[in-house]
């Protein structure tokens, strides 16, 4: 049975490389820089649509970590993202003239550069909006983190997704071109996190914070999945299911222990609820190129309307990793 | 020229050099080991930007692959090639390319001067000690392994379990006593010639080619036929994890690593540079002292067991523990009450007076979580929705836990609420479970309702009640449980909930003086009997007398006796 699992697993698996070399056809390179990745450089993927106000400080944020390249696709954005991103130096940019939701929200033009450029590099797939925190994040680079798992022979590294929210409206404080998000944003809930396991893909199903707490009470299975493997030691034969949430082969999605210990983990901040959000929510519905047929923004365009803050007096203040790790929401495993 | 530096290289060799520079600067001959695996023309760089150091020379290149006899032959020409080309060398020091020396070479100098005769390498029988991970500590000297472990895992564990069922064994060569520990070393000529130079040398290689990481038990063994005087202890800090891999430092350990006293530590990140910066050019201002690696083991020690053991009662993205590895379902103690609101009515701040302990109404009733104060929401952003709560009933009560650690928590449990945590409470051995059984009964009593419906409710309530009393007294139960009866609950209420209350173990209790108020039971027995009366027997809360109410009404006042 096992066997057969793993076979039919392994079939779905080139289903989706066929699937990406397919959508491969909606993207034009708009600049090609990739032969300056060297061996043993750390690539940052990314999509991104309209996010112009965002971009200077996700680059600053990754390269501060010390992130050597970036590929980033772009999803049709109106703005001047594009020109932006494409004028910086460690940049290589993409255009993908198609549906999002077709290439199943980027996954699929992500599994063809990726194929085609990230065969054995550490790399790390975030939307513009997420900001990667792992131990230590403040005083040891990224290649520190990917030397340790190498290292140790561990191939793909966990981080679940922290929605980050400003105390009061979320429209009250402008969010500045560069600024860092995480200084309006400076909220998460601490302790409120349900866990299940898949037992076909292995990976755990989080789900919980402000989102399930404000947005999806009467219907809590619907509400976003939380974990997410962004960090993986890439091999052509990967390929990313479900956003970064899922991955094949299925034992990359084992970044859990079962036995009573906890292995190292991350968090990728998640930095959506600024006062961009309204906006980008009801852009969202009308595009309808979301996940199950954009209910998620449908409940949250809901929410924003009747009760737009998602703070309350349990929330927990952002200061540093080492504080998500005492309140066990990461973990630093045996890395010390 | 008193200690010379055998170092085996083989990445990193930017970071090698400089370290070279610095035992050379300070009068150490280098001999060097560079692995095969480097290629050929990394390897003539490395020689030629090192070429105009006059006492740092190159031995012959093994192949080094980890576990295998590669490493020890190649400590084994570095060494005989030191102790020939440099005769005033008294101490060989054997280090690698990621080692760092933390004290000023002078000072390891002036060490080893002091103990001339002395062979530091940790060196322990693997009877005594449990050295290894993985089961294979004695048996890497009675069985073979021709597989490698990195490449050919799967032959490698066959063929470990094929030699165990057949009970193949070597035989050890004679007056060998297998020894074990850390691979790095500092011996004395006279110890080092005598292993290189015995006459037997060859029947030991062959033995040892074929043992398992042969490189921790090698020189570790055979030093015990000759040394005059071994101090058991290597003067490399160098730390393993519970995969036997060595643990890296970082910039971040520079405070650690400078109050440490040790000599030399290993692994450093070959990208720390404020490590090499800071070792390398200023000088330690340590005297004397001796090693003192207390703080790091702490450090790693502890690492090791967040990866082993992990935090009790923490479920999170990177720790999901199966059922019975949980080390702790919940991570601290907390107490539940079942009937006692229904029992008296101002339960729930009459045992927060007592005790001082956070006390919640029902928070798995069906309407909404009742948390403290009615509270929307509670520690870590819980929510009061019970449909969120009910979406995974038992990580709700984890979470809750988990989240007021250092506060003890009390709440309220009956057949009314929803029982999907029923089970988990019964096998929590941090749940401490008091009940009144039947108390579900005296609500129904007080209600107004038509007594169809009351009969058909309590029959409900009987059945769930019964159930989970069945779970608290099954096998797996593991909570602390104390269940009363109704009836007899009522006839000792004092003493029952000073019991309950001692249990929790509450700071400065005295005796309880206030009691809470118990709801008026007149006319509860008739109640009762009018239920047998429509053949539903409430059998859950004992005997009641039909004819009318039991005497405490008011709860009774007993005072102390002493009998002198």
């Amino acid at each position: 049975m096992g066997a057969l699992t793993s076979y039919r697993l392994r079939l779905q698996r080139k289903r989706w490389h066929l699937r990406a070399r397919r959508k491969s056809r909606e993207l034009t390179s708009v600049i090609d820089r990739t032969d300056k990745i060297k061996p043993g450089d750390i690539l940052v993927f990314s999509t991104f649509r309209n996010e112009d106000i965002r971009l200077p400080y996700f680059l600053k944020y990754y390269r501060d970590l010390g992130a050597d390249h970036f590929i980033m696709i772009d999803n049709m954005s109106e703005d001047d993202g594009a020109d932006f991103v494409a004028n910086q130096p460690d940049v290589s940019l993409w255009r993908a003239n198609g549906s999002y939701r077709r290439s199943r929200f980027g996954v699929d033009w992500l599994n063809h550069l990726q194929r085609k450029y990230a065969d054995g590099h550490w790399t790390l797939v975030v939307d513009p909006d997420e900001f990667f925190v792992y131990p230590f994040c403040d005083t040891r680079p990224i290649r520190a983190l990917t030397d340790w798992l190498d290292a140790s022979d561990i191939r793909s590294f966990g981080a679940m997704l922290l929605d980050m929210y400003p105390k009061g409206r979320m429209d009250a404080v402008p969010y500045q071109r560069g600024q860092n998000p995480m200084e309006i944003a400076t909220w998460f809930d601490s302790g409120n996190y349900t866990i299940s396991k898949n037992h076909l893909y292995y990976n755990l199903w989080i789900q919980g914070g402000p989102r399930a707490r404000m947005f999806f009470r009467d219907e809590p299975w619907r509400a976003p999945a939380l974990n997410k493997t962004p960090l993986i030691k890439w091999d052509r034969r990967y390929a990313y299911v479900s956003s970064t949430h899922m991955v094949l082969p299925r034992g990359l999605n084992l970044v859990y222990d079962e036995w009573g210990g906890e292995k190292a983990s991350g968090i990728l901040l998640h930095a959506k609820f600024l006062d961009t959000f309204g906006e980008k929510a009801k852009e969202e519905l009308s595009r309808n190129e979301h996940y199950a047929n954009s209910h998620e923004y449908r409940a949250y365009a809901q929410g924003i309307a009747d009760h737009p803050d998602l703070w309350c007096k349990w929330s927990e203040k952002y200061i540093n990793w080492r504080q998500l790790e005492i309140l066990g929401l990461m973990s630093k495993g045996n890395w010390a | 020229m008193s200690v010379g530096v055998v170092m085996l290289v083989h990445t990193a060799l930017h970071r090698a050099e400089q370290v070279i520079r610095h035992w050379s600067a300070a009068g150490c001959p280098v001999v060097i080991h560079v692995d095969k695996n480097v290629g050929r023309k990394t390897y003539d760089e490395f020689v030629a930007s090192l070429s105009d150091l006059d006492d740092v020379i190159f031995s012959k290149r093994h192949r080094c692959e980890w576990g295998t006899w590669g490493i020890v032959a190649a400590s084994q020409s570095a060494s005989a090639l030191m102790l020939k080309k440099f005769p005033a060398v008294r101490h060989v020091y054997l280090a690698s390319g990621s080692c760092l020396p933390l004290r000023p070479i002078g000072d390891l100098k002036d060490y080893l001067a002091k103990r001339p005769r002395t062979d530091f390498i940790e060196s322990a029988t693997t009877a005594d000690v449990p050295w290894t991970q993985g089961g294979l500590d004695f048996e890497r000297f009675t069985l073979r392994f021709p597989f490698s472990w990195r490449k050919q895992r799967f032959l490698f564990d066959r063929y470990v379990e094929l030699q165990r069922r057949l009970k193949m064994h070597r035989r050890l060569p004679d007056g060998i006593i297998p020894h074990m520990g850390s691979q790095w070393w500092c011996l004395t000529r006279q110890t080092l010639s005598a292993i290189l130079e015995d006459p037997e040398r060859s029947v030991y290689d062959t033995y040892f080619k074929r043992v398992w990481i042969p490189d921790e038990s090698y020189f570790q063994t055979l030093v015990r036929l000759y040394s005059q005087n071994i101090e058991s202890r290597s003067l490399t800090l160098s730390k393993f994890d519970y995969q036997g891999k060595p643990h890296i430092f970082y910039d971040d350990h520079l405070q650690l690593l400078r109050r440490s006293d040790c000599f030399v530590a290993r692994k450093i990140w070959p990208h720390a540079d404020q490590l090499y910066d800071h070792f390398l050019n200023e000088e330690n201002p340590l005297k004397g002292a001796e090693p003192n690696p207390g703080k790091i083991d702490r450090i790693f020690s502890k690492a090791v067991e967040r990866r082993t053991r992990g935090r009790a009662g923490l479920f999170m993205q990177s720790r999901l523990p199966r059922p019975g590895h949980e080390n702790g379902f919940t991570s601290a103690p907390y107490s539940v009450f079942e009937g006692f609101t229904e029992l008296f009515e101002d339960f729930e701040p009459w045992l927060a007076r007592m005790t001082g302990t956070r006390v919640h109404g029902h928070l798995y009733a069906t309407d909404r979580v009742h948390f403290e104060g009615n509270q929307t929401t509670f520690s870590g952003a819980l929510c009061d929705n019970a449909k969120l709560r009910d979406h995974h009933a038992q990580l709700f009560l984890i979470n809750l836990i988990w989240n007021t650690r250092g506060e003890r928590q009390c709440f309220q449990f009956g057949p009314t609420d929803t029982q999907f945590a029923s089970w988990d409470l019964a096998k929590d051995p941090n749940a401490q479970i008091s009940v009144i059984s039947g108390a579900w009964a005296i609500p129904l009593f007080q209600s107004n309702r038509n007594f169809s419906d009351i009969r058909a409710n309590a029959a409900e309530l009987q059945r769930i009640e019964s159930e989970h009393i069945s779970a608290l007294r099954s096998s797996h139960a593991k909570a602390r449980v104390r269940v009363w009866t109704l009836a007899d609950f009522i006839e000792t209420p004092m003493e029952a909930l000073q019991t309950v209350l001692d249990e929790m173990g509450a700071k400065n209790l005295r005796r309880v003086t206030e009691a809470p108020k118990m709801a008026d039971l007149t006319g509860f027995g008739q109640f009762l009997q009018n239920l047998k009366n429509q053949g539903m027997h409430p059998y859950l809360m004992g005997d009641f007398p039909a004819d009318n109410a039991p005497a405490p009404a008011r709860p009774t006042r007993r005072k102390p006796y002493l009998v002198r």
